[in-house]
C-alpha cells in the first residue's frame, strides 16, 4: 500500500510495527505539500524544519517504547486559529501576521503527548468567519478536486490538506459548520464534538459559546482516535465539561440493527440540490438496510436557526475581537494621534471586510435600545430551537441529513452576496446552536465529480452512538472519496 | 427595521466597535446590516414570551480554584508578540495630558 492511501490509523500502525519511520512519513507529507501546495494552498506556515526535528524526536520515543498510541508519527495539519507554541498562528488576519504564541492550545499539546508529529498551519476565513476560505488574508485556497472551486469554510486548508494527501488528518474548528461543511465539499470527514469536549483553550475565539475543535480525517476511525487523543476535562476551560467517558473508539464496528435514524422533512425541502437529496436517500436506504429503522419527520426551527445564529455570532465575534488593538500582540498602525486613533486606525487597516462586517452588526445588537429586541430574542430562540432537538431525541437516536445544500461552489461566486453565503449554513447551525456533536461523512459524488457529504448529528454526549453510525454508513456508501477515485488522483490535482 | 440603518447609526456603531470605516466602507455598511436585520427580523415571527433566554447549553457555573501561581513567568516570551514595549511594560501613546 501507498502512504497516499493510508489513513493515519493505518500509518500509525505500520509505524509502531517499524515498517514505515516517523521521520519517512513526515518527509512524505513534506515533500507532497511541496508538490501540491502551490496550487491549493492549504498551509499558511509550514517549517521543515521544525518538523523534521519533531519527526526525529516522535521516532526515538517510538523506539523506546514510550509513545505506543495510534497517532504516534503521524502527520497532521492544524487549523491556524489555535495556538502551537513557537509557531505563527494567524486566524488567516493581517492582525495576527505577526503572532508567535508564547503556549500551545490544549487540544494541540494532547496531540503532540500522543506523538502526532505538527506539520504546519492551515488556511481558513480569516478569524473563522465565511464558508469558502475566501477571506483569508494569505490567498484563497482551492478545492483538490477541482481548483476552481472551494474547499468550503471555514476549514477550508484543513480538509483541502486531507483530501490533497498533504496531511494525514488535521485539526479544524467548527462554530457553525466550520468543520462539517468543508469536509462535505472536499470529500473526507469532519466531526464536531458536543461542546464542552474538547478544551478550547488556545483557541482563536469567535462565538465563545459556539466554538469548538474538532477532527477532520479520511475516515470514521481517524476521527474517532483523533478525539480520542485530543478531548479531556480541562480547569483552563471554564465552559470544558466532564464527560463520563473519552472513549470513541472501542463501540466502532458495532452493528446498528434497530437504530432509529430521524431524517428531518425541513432539511430536504426547497433550496436543497437534487443530486445531494438523492445522497442523502440513498444514505437512508443503506442505512435502513443495515437493521436501522428510518423515517421522515419534522425538526421544526429549521429557518429560524440562520438568522438566530448571526446575531449570537456577531454578538461574541464583537466582543471576542476587542482584544485586538494593537497593543499587547500583532499588527499596529504606523501612525496614529493618541490612543483611540491608534486603536481604530490598527483595527481598521488589520481586520478584512467580512470580520468588520461581523463587528459591525454584532456591535449593533449588543447596542443600548437593540439589546433585547435582537440578542435576548436571538438566545430565546435558541432555547426553542434546543427544545425541537430534544423533542426529536426522545424519539431518535440519530438524525440523518445533508450536511449543505450543494457541492462547492465555484471562486468568486459567493463573497459578493453575504447573505446568500450564510444561508449555505442552514443545515449545521442549529447543531452548534444546541451543542450537539455532528459529523460529516463522504455520500458520493456528483456529476460534475464534486464530493458530497451527509451529515449525522447525534445527542448531546452521545459520540460512540454517533460514530457507530457513522462508521457503518461510510462502510455502506464508500467513505473516503479519495479511494475511490485515486486512479484518477494525477489528473485531479 | 432595514430603513433605521443611516449613516448617524453606522457612525455610532463604529465608535462602539472601534473601526474607522471610509464613506465607501460606510455605505456598504448600512447596506449590509440592513440586509441582514431584515432578515434576522424573522425571528419576530415567533412568540417568545416566556422563554428563558439560554445563552450556554449547559449551566455555566463559575470554577473556582485556590489563589496560587500555577502558571510560569514568561512575560518575555509573552511581550515578543508586542508591537511596542519598554521596561517590560506595553508601550501606548500617552492617555493622560
Amino acid at each position: 500500500m501507498e502512504m497516499f492511501d493510508m489513513t493515519a490509523a493505518e500509518l500509525g500502525k505500520r509505524i509502531q510495527a517499524g515498517e514505515i519511520t516517523a521521520v519517512e512519513a513526515a518527509e512524505y507529507s513534506l515533500s507532497r505539500i511541496k508538490e501540491k501546495d502551490g496550487q491549493i494552498n492549504a498551509f499558511i506556515t509550514v517549517e521543515e524544519e521544525k518538523v523534521m526535528e519533531n519527526a526525529r524526536r516522535v521516532q526515538q520515543k517510538i523506539e523506546r517504547r514510550e509513545l505506543t498510541g495510534p497517532l504516534a508519527g503521524v502527520p497532521v495539519a492544524v487549523k491556524d486559529n489555535i495556538c502551537t507554541e513557537g509557531l505563527r498562528t494567524t486566524c488567516a488576519s493581517r492582525i495576527l501576521g505577526n503572532f508567535v504564541p508564547p503556549y500551545s492550545a490544549e487540544a494541540v499539546k494532547r496531540l503532540e503527548e500522543a506523538g502526532a508529529v505538527i506539520l504546519g498551519k492551515t488556511n481558513m476565513d480569516e478569524f473563522a468567519m465565511g464558508s469558502t476560505t475566501e477571506t483569508s488574508a494569505y490567498g484563497i485556497t482551492r478545492n483538490p478536486w477541482n481548483t476552481d472551486h472551494v474547499p468550503g469554510g471555514s476549514s477550508g486548508g484543513s480538509c483541502a490538506a486531507v483530501a490533497a494527501g498533504e496531511a494525514f488528518c488535521a485539526l479544524g474548528s467548527d462554530t457553525g459548520g466550520s468543520i462539517r461543511q468543508p469536509s462535505s465539499f472536499c470529500g473526507v470527514t469532519g466531526l464536531k464534538p458536543t461542546y464542552g469536549t474538547v478544551s478550547r483553550y488556545g483557541l482563536i475565539a469567535y462565538g465563545s459559546s459556539l466554538d469548538q475543535i474538532g477532527p477532520v480525517a479520511k475516515d470514521v476511525t481517524d476521527c474517532a482516535c483523533i478525539l480520542e487523543a485530543v478531548s479531556s476535562y480541562d480547569r483552563k476551560d471554564g465552559t470544558s465539561v466532564k464527560r463520563e467517558s473519552y472513549d470513541f473508539t472501542s463501540g466502532l464496528g458495532r452493528d446498528i440493527k434497530g437504530m432509529r435514524i430521524g431524517l428531518p422533512s425541513d432539511y430536504l425541502g426547497e433550496g436543497l440540490d437534487d443530486e445531494v437529496r438523492k445522497a442523502v436517500m440513498d444514505g437512508a436506504e443503506a442505512m435502513r438496510s443495515l437493521g436501522a429503522i428510518v423515517e421522515e419527520f419534522p425538526l421544526g426551527m429549521a429557518e429560524y436557526a440562520i438568522p438566530a445564529y448571526y446575531v449570537i455570532a456577531s454578538a461574541e465575534a464583537s466582543s471576542n475581537l476587542a482584544r485586538f488593538d494593537g497593543v499587547k500582540y500583532g499588527y499596529r498602525t504606523e501612525e496614529y494621534e493618541g490612543l483611540h486613533d491608534m486603536y481604530k486606525k490598527t483595527r481598521s487597516e488589520g481586520f478584512g471586510p467580512e470580520v468588520k462586517r461581523r463587528i459591525m452588526l454584532g456591535s449593533f445588537v449588543l447596542s443600548s435600545g437593540y439589546y433585547d429586541a435582537y440578542y435576548l430574542k436571538a438566545l430565546r430562540v435558541k432555547a426553542l430551537i434546543m427544545k425541537a432537538f430534544d423533542e426529536a431525541f426522545k424519539k431518535y437516536d440519530i438524525i440523518l441529513g445533508p450536511a449543505a445544500p450543494s457541492a462547492a461552489p465555484e471562486i468568486g461566486c459567493s463573497l459578493a452576496d453575504p447573505l446568500k453565503m450564510y444561508l449555505g449554513d442552514i443545515y449545521t447551525v442549529s447543531v452548534n446552536l444546541a451543542g450537539l456533536p455532528g459529523i460529516s461523512v463522504p455520500g458520493g459524488m456528483n456529476s460534475k465529480g464534486l464530493p458530497i457529504g451527509l451529515q449525522l448529528i447525534g445527542d448531546r454526549f452521545q459520540e460512540e452512538k454517533l460514530l457507530r453510525a457513522a462508521y457503518q454508513l461510510e462502510k455502506a456508501v464508500g467513505g473516503y472519496g479519495i479511494k475511490k477515485e485515486e486512479a484518477h488522483d494525477e489528473q485531479r490535482i | 427595521m432595514a430603513g433605521q440603518i443611516d449613516r448617524e447609526t453606522v457612525e455610532y456603531i463604529s465608535i462602539l466597535a472601534k473601526l474607522e470605516l471610509s464613506g465607501e466602507e460606510q455605505l456598504a455598511a448600512a447596506r449590509d446590516m440592513g440586509r441582514m436585520l431584515e432578515y434576522i427580523d424573522k425571528l419576530k415571527e415567533l412568540d417568545t414570551d416566556g422563554v428563558e433566554p439560554v445563552s450556554h447549553v449547559f449551566p455555566v457555573y463559575n470554577v473556582f480554584r485556590e489563589d496560587t501561581v500555577t502558571n510560569q513567568d514568561i512575560r518575555e516570551e509573552l511581550q515578543k508578540s508586542a508591537p511596542a514595549c519598554k521596561d517590560g511594560a506595553y508601550k501606548v501613546p500617552r492617555t493622560v495630558e
